[in-house]
């Protein structure tokens, strides 16, 4: 059976009475015999930066979607904030309209340029305005993807993986990039990511995601801009790769392209090093 | 290809190391494994390859040439004129069709015929597809309906056409409009049905409705494959009209090629098989016109 997202116009309040941007009680999500997502509780307060890390296929993608209201086959109590935005991995511009166009798509009223480049001037991209999508360069295509995000002024960003596409560098700018569009415009932001480093770099609240269930929640409080070789993120990093099963002292799991602890990623989704050494600045 | 061999050398002089990653580390520098050395190419960048000869002044040059063949045969007298008229026969007759008022007329009817036609078997099929590709209930109702009657060959309701119609403009219009709408609902249902997923997503997520979603999502994906639909729908058109003309008609280029063979004048038949020659290249030039202002966003292949 088919349930919609409820678009009431309730509140919910948190344990600590912070009000929720993400709500979900109970949700499960079943392709046909194979249950991805079961008895799943989530909580994303306002302005929290959240970061979902799992194995490849746990079902993150699935939460995503179902959190945008693209996937409605599930069961459970689902409530998230009315103002979200979506960031795919892929930037998923129209071909066939200008790179302004396609920030403003789907906001009422009529297609408003100042607007729409005021939003491309947040993410460095002014200059491209005009271009046709087909002619950005591949960071350049998702930044416009978040600009066309940010453009609706959000409660509530989703991204799924948004960085996975990118080189290195590109990447640790992106990257930056994100964390001062969060600070400055505080949405809460459930970010997927395959990247443990990243999710210790960004997050308040780095999640993971097993069996089905939101399995284990780590708070981080480090202080921003944060340094991968603080002792304490260093620490961090291997609670979660422990948790991932790929920790230096449970030794490396079954699949092989997770015989690289020390990166920091979990399967690799591209040929690029990490840098030993980064800071984001902000 | 513009590329280019420098060298081909079987002797292996410089060894490379091997790019395959060996678990164990190389013990020493006679390990690494003797690799031959590779056989460079140039690659031409195409500012120098574009030099020659412009491509306007090329392409014609082939067509020219053919001409230039035909003349000559004729001349030395390898064909008969009785056969095949040369190619200043023809020249001279297209004058004198032309000045006489015979050749624009018909044109001006054949091309009335196939432009009322078109419009109507296109506006007919793109409706149709729009309304089994958007809706499920449309695709259940006119798709398996369309698909059944396309396999009819068109050229076999001629008579069922007269019959219904007379013989006058409406069987031909009919007969254009019947093999015009087909090609033109196939590409447009195939284009809304392949608009890719990924994208009216990202279109949901933005918040568009479905009204939107049609307006700049689904329409714009499909235009590629509706163009495509509409360079068949033209040279199907061309092809029902002069089947339809030749069966019955009393003007239009088709007529005036019937006329022809009664009386053996290879070189009006001639005229009028170059005019629709022309003509099609012309209504051609004119739909890659129109995809190079509609798909401006594409960066076309545009061949090697
Ligand atoms: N449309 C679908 N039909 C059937 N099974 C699906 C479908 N979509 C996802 N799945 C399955 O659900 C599981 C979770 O998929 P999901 O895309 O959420 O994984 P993920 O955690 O995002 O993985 P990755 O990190 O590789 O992106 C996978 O086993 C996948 O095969
Ligand atoms: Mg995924």
């Amino acid at each position: 059976m088919a349930t919609s997202l409820q678009r009431s116009v309730t509140t919910l309040d948190g344990q600590d009475g912070t009000p929720l941007a993400v709500g979900v009680r109970n949700l499960r999500r079943a392709f046909g015999d194979h249950t991805v997502i079961e008895n799943l509780d989530l909580d994303v307060p306002t302005g929290q930066f959240v970061a979902l890390l799992g194995a490849s296929g746990c079902g993150k993608s699935t939460l995503l979607r179902i959190l945008a209201d693209l996937d409605t086959e599930f069961s459970g109590d689902v409530r998230v904030a009315s103002r979200r935005a979506v960031a795919f991995q892929a930037p998923r511009l129209l071909p066939w309209k200008r790179v302004w166009r396609n920030v403003v798509l789907g906001l009422p009223g009529r297609p408003d340029k100042t607007h729409a480049v005021a939003a491309l001037e947040e993410v460095g991209l002014a200059h491209r305005a005009n271009a046709w999508p087909k002619t950005l360069s591949g960071g350049e295509a998702q930044r416009a993807s978040l600009a066309r995000a940010l453009v609706r002024d959000p409660e509530l960003m989703l991204l799924d993986e948004p960085f996975g596409a990118l080189d290195a560098l590109t990447r640790i700018k992106a990257q930056s990039l994100v964390e001062q569009l969060w600070q400055r415009h505080n949405p809460a932001i459930l970010l997927v990511t395959h990247d443990v480093e990243e999710s210790l770099l960004l997050a308040d609240r780095v999640l993971i995601m097993k069996d089905g269930v939101i399995a284990h929640s780590v708070d981080v409080t480090l202080p921003r801009p944060r340094n991968v070789s603080d002792p304490q993120f260093v620490a961090l990093r291997a609670e979660l790769l422990t948790w991932l099963g790929v920790g230096d002292g449970d030794g490396v799991g079954d699949d092989p392209h997770q015989a690289t602890p020390a990166a920091g990623r979990i399967p690799p989704q591209d040929a690029q090093e990490s840098l030993p050494k980064r800071t984001i600045h902000s | 290809m513009t590329t280019q061999i420098l060298s081909v050398e079987e002797s292996a002089t410089v060894h490379a190391p091997d790019p395959v990653v060996s678990a164990e580390p190389y013990a020493s520098a006679e390990a690494i494994p003797a690799r031959h050395t590779p056989t460079l190419v140039t690659v031409i960048p195409s500012t120098s390859r574009r030099r020659g000869v412009p491509r306007w002044i090329r392409r014609p040059v082939g067509p020219l040439l053919l001409l230039l063949l035909w003349q000559i045969a004729s001349w030395s007298g390898s064909t008969s004129t009785e056969l095949l008229a040369s190619p200043w026969t023809v020249v001279t007759t297209f004058g004198d069709l032309v000045s006489s008022g015979d050749l624009p007329k018909a044109i001006a009817v054949s091309l009335r015929r196939a432009g009322t036609g078109l419009l109507l078997g296109g506006s007919i099929g793109i409706f149709l597809a729009l309304v089994a590709g958007l809706f499920r209930l449309g695709e259940d109702l006119i798709d398996a309906s369309v698909q059944m009657i396309r396999t009819v060959p068109f050229v076999g309701l001629i008579p069922l056409f007269i019959i219904w119609f007379g013989i006058g403009e409406t069987p031909k219009i009919g007969l254009v409009a019947f093999g015009v709408a087909f090609p033109l609902y196939l590409n447009t249902y195939a284009g809304i049905r392949n608009v890719d997923s990924s994208l009216v997503e990202a279109a949901r997520t933005v918040g568009l409705s479905r009204l939107g979603l049609i307006r700049h999502v689904i329409l714009p994906g499909a235009l590629p494959n509706v163009l495509v639909g509409f360079r068949y729908a033209l040279g199907i058109a061309w092809l029902a009209l002069i089947f339809a003309e030749q069966v019955n008609a009393n003007r239009g280029i088709g007529q005036l090629l019937n006329d022809a063979q009664e009386f053996q004048r290879t070189d009006i038949i001639v005229v009028c098989l170059v005019v629709y020659a022309f003509l099609g290249l012309t209504v051609d030039a004119f739909v890659r016109l129109l995809e190079r202002v509609l798909l401006s966003w594409r960066p076309a292949f545009s061949g090697a």
